[in-house]
């Protein structure tokens, strides 16, 4: 295993975006990636991404600042402004270089790149390839990378950042398939590891979105920024809570409840309401739930029977597919059966704006596993994969830069040589661990109580419950019990490395939930309805104590020319 | 109840592959994937399987199940019946399981030289590309390289080096992309022995695909435009 200058964790867009920078700025890199890079969860993104192009007939007035605008009102003032107006003004080089490399976007009649509206925004200005963006953009990035000959680990799990005091040195690298432990050395190690979706029940996510880059980074010392803000989607699917793109609803559809009403007319003001942003629609499904509005079981419906079947063949193929395989009916004929679900983490770790963390230089974050933040406590429906391949190339070129400005460190062989003595011999003693606790019941607890009690609505006394049994699954951990101890695909091994981290994360979501005694965004307190600008327009820092416990710190929102005000819609 | 048996198999410790049976409680909807789960967490740590995304667009979790080859997070346990059998796909090494050694198959992909060819400069707007064009990748785009096909191929047996239906789909994606300017180069990739020649359309391709895509159909037209390349010199 040759050592890289670069290492980028991670195979999804980011990863793949930063190892393109950074391989074309001359360093050496490596991706490594859990599963093969082709089967990360960025391929599941369907509805699109974000650039002000002005393809729409209806988006000739766009701009990068009017996507700014729209993404700085729709992150409830709380996303970074100098780091937004960056990501709105590369978009449109960003979209242009992935069709120069060939991704398969839709077209108009004339030959652009189709757009369509999302929530939140002003103007139609996602970009997409029918309803399976995020594939064909993670299979265009992974093809530019085997064209480059960048090197790959996969089915490699990252167990642990290295760092001396001064900076990072390299990970402790687990293979899935051999059992082998390993020290790799790097410069730079970029965490390109996307969100924690499964610590919730009722998530979009992939089964692998564990949130054990967060988790790794956060035990290595350094700060998790926003963690009480996440996102859930509007609509998945009953049962599996497979995404239902927004895309469904920016091609016409509606949402209506148990009488058949629009109730979306009676949340905001706007002539299609269903394309308010994904916290208002989301807690607007909730309340009609809530309500006894719903059908019973506790859902909405999603009604795209009125767009028509080409329109739905041509346009939404994938959900189709999705409602046939997994529900059993045909969204042509019938409405789709739609609950909000876990969809997205705003929060993640602290990095600037040009993705490197103010805490351990050497270390870079960017996509769903950091927060930059251009999303502030609700990220808009098409920012997410605009965020991937605009902050995959920033990490990429940052991190380039500074390997090829920094010298060698003495204290990095030491340094490795001990973590992975350290992670030896925590992997011996949870394979030869003679506790009594089973790892798939804390697995269920953990999602349930955080959807129960850390969910769309919260309040205080909830929350406080939540962060007890939270410690308490802690504790337990500590007892687990793994019932197969070889050493290859030890998916028990492999996952219970995972629970640990999930744990861990989850405590820095409860403590700032239940700290942050406003409702901002994807955040709702019932016992404090109001935003309040005066106490909390900022983010929250969660460290890591020495004792494992968390303790929660504060740090400034950049504001650059958008002042907060009210947000409506 | 149903009885799942799982084919085992350690190459380092056994001998030959055999079957463990478990007993997984019916549950409304449950997927084959959520059975394996299930066995994991509860019955048995030691199975291994591969798994992502749950919802049939990454390609981990292909499996020959029941006599098919299918997705194990897209297969309803409740369609299969009281005996659910599953095995690894064939044709490819047993890592431990039902996890194959995919290396072969990965190889092959990067020799296709599977990126867009057009060194064109950016302009200030994109290329253009008619929706008539665009629509011509639709059911080319969509292969998710789980390998299904590849598995059920009679001629991925017989001939390992058979570049095989999946990637035969993804030359013709670039083959059929109207902006790829090597289009003599895909032909070429495709007119040899190991590749399209070596398809005696057995169909098993079409029949098998989670996607409803159709290797058979691009593995035609490639042969076409191997046979018009060698009688007529046209590239088209």
């Amino acid at each position: 295993m040759a050592s890289p200058e670069i290492l980028v964790v991670g195979g999804g867009l980011t990863g793949l975006r930063a190892a393109i920078a950074a391989h074309d700025r001359g360093a050496k890199v490596t991706v490594l990636t859990k599963v093969y890079a082709i089967r990360s969860h960025s391929g599941a993104a369907q509805g699109g991404i974000n650039a002000a192009l002005k393809n729409h007939p209806e988006g000739q007035d766009d701009s990068p600042e009017r996507h700014a605008f729209d993404t700085i009102k729709g992150s409830d003032y709380l996303a970074d402004q100098d780091a937004v107006e960056t990501m709105t003004r590369e978009a449109p080089h960003r979209i242009r270089e992935l069709e120069a490399w060939g991704c398969p976007f839709s077209r108009f009649d004339d030959g652009y790149i189709a757009q369509r509206p999302f929530g939140g925004a002003g103007f139609p200005r996602t970009c997409f390839a029918s309803d399976r963006t995020g594939h064909v953009i993670l299979h265009t990035l992974y093809e530019q990378c085997i064209k480059r000959g960048i090197d790959f680990l996969e089915e490699w799990q990252m167990v642990a950042l290295s760092r001396t005091p001064e900076r990072v040195v390299g990970a402790i690298v687990l293979s899935r398939l051999t059992g082998a432990l390993r020290a790799l050395p790097a410069d730079a190690v970029i965490m390109c590891t996307g969100g924690y979706g499964r610590i919730y029940g009722r998530s979009t996510n992939a089964i692998i979105n564990t949130g054990s880059g967060m988790g790794i980074v956060y035990r290595s010392g350094v700060p998790m920024e926003d963690m009480e803000f996440v996102q859930f989607h509007p609509t998945s699917l009953v049962g599996t809570n497979i995404l239902m793109t927004e895309g469904c609803r920016g091609e016409g559809g509606y949402l209506r409840n148990k009488n058949g009403d629009r109730f979306m007319f009676e949340y905001v003001t706007m002539d299609h309401p269903e394309l308010a942003p994904r916290d208002i629609v989301a807690r607007s499904i909730q309340t009609e739930i809530n309500e006894g509005r719903g059908f019973e079981g506790g859902y909405v419906h999603l009604d795209l029977t009125h767009l028509g079947a080409d329109h739905i063949m041509e346009r939404l193929p994938g959900i189709r597919d999705i409602c046939l395989q997994f529900a059993g009916l045909d969204p042509i004929e019938k409405p789709i059966p739609i609950q909000p679900g876990q969809h997205y983490s705003m929060g993640g770790i602290d990095v600037d704006p040009d993705c490197s963390c103010p805490h351990l230089p050497g270390l870079y974050a960017a996509g769903e596993a950091a927060c930059i933040s251009v999303h502030g406590a609700n990220r808009l429906g098409g920012n997410s994969l605009l965020e991937t391949v605009v902050f995959g190339k920033i990490a990429g070129d940052a991190a380039g830069e500074y390997v090829s400005a920094i010298g060698a460190d003495n204290g990095a062989a030491g340094a490795l040589g001990a973590e992975l003595d350290w992670q030896g011999r925590r992997i011996d003693n949870l394979l030869s661990a003679s506790g009594d606790q089973n790892a798939g019941q804390m697995r269920l607890q953990l999602k349930e109580l955080m959807i129960d009690k850390v969910g769309i609505y919260r309040d205080g006394s909830a929350l406080e419950e939540a962060v007890d049994e939270i410690r308490a699954l802690r504790a337990r951990f500590n007892d687990i019990r793994l019932t197969y101890r070889g050493l290859k695909y030890n998916l028990d091994l492999c996952r219970a490395l995972e629970l640990e981290h999930k744990l861990e994360l989850a405590e820095t979501i409860a403590l700032g939930a239940l700290h942050r005694a406003e409702s901002r965004g994807g955040h709702y307190r019932v016992d404090f309805t109001e935003r309040d600008d005066a106490d909390w327009l900022h983010h929250t820092l969660a460290w890591r104590e020495e004792d494992g416990s968390t303790r929660l710190d504060r740090k400034d929102v950049t504001i650059t020319s958008y002042q907060p005000e009210e947000r409506t819609y | 109840m149903a009885t799942v048996s799982v084919f085992r198999f350690d190459p380092e410790l056994d001998e030959r592959g055999y079957f463990d049976d478990f007993h997984v409680p019916d549950r409304e909807g449950q997927t084959v994937l959520e059975a394996l789960f299930h066995i994991l967490e509860h019955e048995d740590g030691s199975i291994g399987f591969r798994y992502a995304c749950r919802g049939a667009v990454c390609g981990s979790c292909a499996m020959h199940i029941n006599g098919r080859y299918r997705l194990s997070c897209a297969t309803q346990m409740a369609d299969l019946g009281d005996k659910v059998v599953i095995r690894p796909l064939y044709h490819m090494p047993v890592i431990r399981d039902l996890v194959v050694d995919m290396d072969k198959f990965f190889e092959k992909y990067e020799r296709l030289r599977p990126w867009l060819v057009n060194e064109t400069p950016l302009g200030d707007k994109e290329r253009l590309q008619s929706p008539e064009d665009r629509a011509k990748l639709d059911k080319l785009v969509d292969c998710i390289l789980c390998a299904c096909c590849q598995a059920s191929c009679p001629f991925t047996q017989t001939d390992p080096e058979y570049i095989g239906p999946a990637l035969l789909l993804k030359l013709d994606r670039f083959y059929s992309d109207s902006r790829d300017l090597a289009t003599a180069d895909r032909i070429e990739a495709g007119d040899t022995e190991h590749g399209v020649w070596r398809c005696h359309t057995a169909y098993n391709c079409i029949e098998v695909c989670p996607k409803d895509l159709n290797p058979t159909a691009s593995i035609a037209r490639l042969k076409g435009a191997a046979i018009r390349r060698q009688f007529t010199g046209r590239v088209e």
